[in-house]
């Protein structure tokens, strides 16, 4: 079961990599929420020992090389927002899908006010409020990306 | 499906958790601080990029094979007519590079040196667009040729038309640009008409460049070519950045609020060129950039003053013995006690950006 789901988090790892970097006009890359993370966020709920930390490090790793100023901070972030998702899995996985986004919002700050700190500190600065856009779009599609992997994960098992 | 398994083991998992999560925020503070302080991690991101490269190809290849598909398509009247344009284009361009030899030659004569100097490009390479990424925060391309293919960190990217930007991170197969409108790139440069130097930054749209440091008085207006200073060490001198688009002199401000539109076209290129460029031209970026060339580095390595014995040198062989001496009067005498007048203009000319190079690399 564990190699199987592991295959499953990669691929939707994978694609969800393709979606963040594919090329869109740039209203929708502003309002494009971070697939990534988001992937990692739910593996984190629903298979917290083969996603988890772990995995939130090495994606926020491949995050860096396509869009981080410094290695290792998206890593940081990504690998922040996972553990505190692993942790609390069991409460966010009996809560319905609207609140589930509440907290998903909650858990993308986090994730951009790591980002924007590092930003700051090692000297690229992005204080335009376009950044925050994502958290939102990201809350919102929460649900439908939730719906997606599980229906992938129960069509494959 | 997970929901066995993991219920069960909460506690360990809790624990596990934490710790591992611990381990991984010191690795990844620790890869921040070795990537912030002195690029210990080159080599770190020189294999990630790497392997990020075939997902980045993967992305960018249905628009690829739909500029194939219709590549391959073209009718044979479109074919011929754009023929013609190319032909036509290529005898205007031959028109005006007979002009440019004969301008080189007498800019050569005028510097001091016999014959002109040789172009500051020393190769190009070709280099198609992967993937862009064009928001208002970040201004960068993904090309295709890496450090297989001899291109260094800092080379400057150029189109037909003028400046793109440099490479940030070298890949093995693959390389990214970072824009001259990113808003973290500042592009040293010189107004044309005037030779006021100032910086220009992004503005993080790939249509504007601003100018924030001109004072209110500058003499500058709309229509100015701005074209690279060769200050910074990145950008050789007198490659066309920019036009300006607006000035606004405002009374308030001490500062005039200009804006340039850059020349190169940003946003629809599909190729663009890499370039090498000659170390002892005194036209070559002020500080030294590694080229990978051991005999460039080792020229390089002399310092400034290297580079007009060298530049001096490198004339003769293309100059022919007759243009220095029968054409210019004046420069007669000069021609005959060959090798101590001929240092002196000629260190005057290139000299003239080398005090400029410090305050080019404080900026």
């Amino acid at each position: 079961m564990s190699r199987d789901s592991l295959g499953r988090l990669l691929l939707s790892a994978l694609l969800a990599l393709v979606l963040t970097v594919l090329p869109l006009p740039a209203w929708a890359d502003l309002v494009r929420p971070q697939f990534l993370v988001l992937a990692v966020l739910y593996w984190s709920v629903n298979a917290p020992r083969t996603g988890g930390v772990a995995f939130g490090f090495f994606a926020g790793l491949m995050l860096d090389i396509f869009q981080g100023p410094v290695l290792g901070e998206h890593a940081l972030a990504l690998s922040l927002a996972a553990y505190i998702f692993v942790r609390e899995h069991q409460r966010i996985r009996s809560k319905p899908l609207f609140q589930q986004a509440l907290i998903v919002f909650a858990a993308l700050v986090a994730y951009e006010v790591v980002l924007f700190a590092i930003d700051g500190w090692t000297g690229h600065p992005v204080t335009s409020p376009l950044r925050w856009i994502h958290t939102v779009t990201g809350a919102l599609i929460w649900p439908l990306a939730a719906a997606i992997l599980a229906y992938g994960a129960g069509r494959r098992a | 499906v997970a929901a066995f398994g993991t219920g069960a083991s909460r506690p360990l998992q809790r624990g596990g958790s934490g710790f591992r999560f611990t381990v991984y925020a010191a690795l990844s503070v620790v890869c921040m601080y070795f990537d912030q302080r002195g690029n210990y991690l080159e080599q770190v991101r020189y294999v990630l990029q790497g392997a990020a490269y075939p997902i980045q190809l993967a992305v960018s290849s249905p628009p690829a094979a739909w500029r194939w598909l219709k590549e391959s398509f073209q009718t044979r009247e479109a074919l011929r007519a754009e023929n013609t344009r190319l032909r036509n284009a290529e005898r205007d361009l031959e028109l005006r590079a007979m002009r440019y030899e004969a301008l080189a030659h007498e800019n050569g004569e005028l510097r001091g040196l016999q014959g002109a100097l040789p172009p500051v490009a020393d190769r190009w390479l070709a280099a198609e667009i992967v993937t862009v990424q064009v928001s208002g925060l970040r201004q960068r391309l993904l090309l295709n040729r890496g450090q297989t293919n001899g291109v260094f960190k800092g080379q400057a990217v150029l189109d037909d038309k003028g400046l793109i930007g440099q490479t940030v991170h070298v890949g093995p197969w693959s390389a990214e640009v970072i824009l001259i409108t990113d808003p973290e790139h500042a592009v040293p440069v010189r107004i044309e008409r005037t030779g006021l130097r100032t910086i220009a930054v992004g503005a993080g749209d790939t249509a504007s460049l601003a100018l924030p440091y001109l004072p209110g008085n500058a003499d500058i207006k709309s229509g100015d070519l701005l074209v690279t200073s060769g200050l910074g060490g990145v950008f050789p001198e007198g490659y066309p950045v920019a036009r300006v688009t607006s000035v606004n002199r405002d009374a308030i401000t001490p500062l005039a609020q200009v804006k340039a539109a850059p020349l190169a076209h940003l946003d629809t290129d599909s190729e663009v060129m890499l370039v090498w460029f000659r170390a002892d031209h005194p036209a070559a970026p002020a500080t030294p950039v590694a080229t990978g060339k051991a005999d460039a580095l080792g020229e390089l390595k002399s310092g400034d003053p290297a580079m007009q014995p060298q530049a001096a040198r490198h004339v003769p062989p293309p100059a022919p013995a007759a243009s220095g001496a029968a054409e210019a009067a004046p420069n007669a005498p000069a021609g005959s006690t060959q090798p101590v007048p001929q240092g002196t203009p000629n260190g005057a000319g290139p000299a003239a950006p080398k005090p400029e190079a410090a305050p080019g690399q404080q900026s």
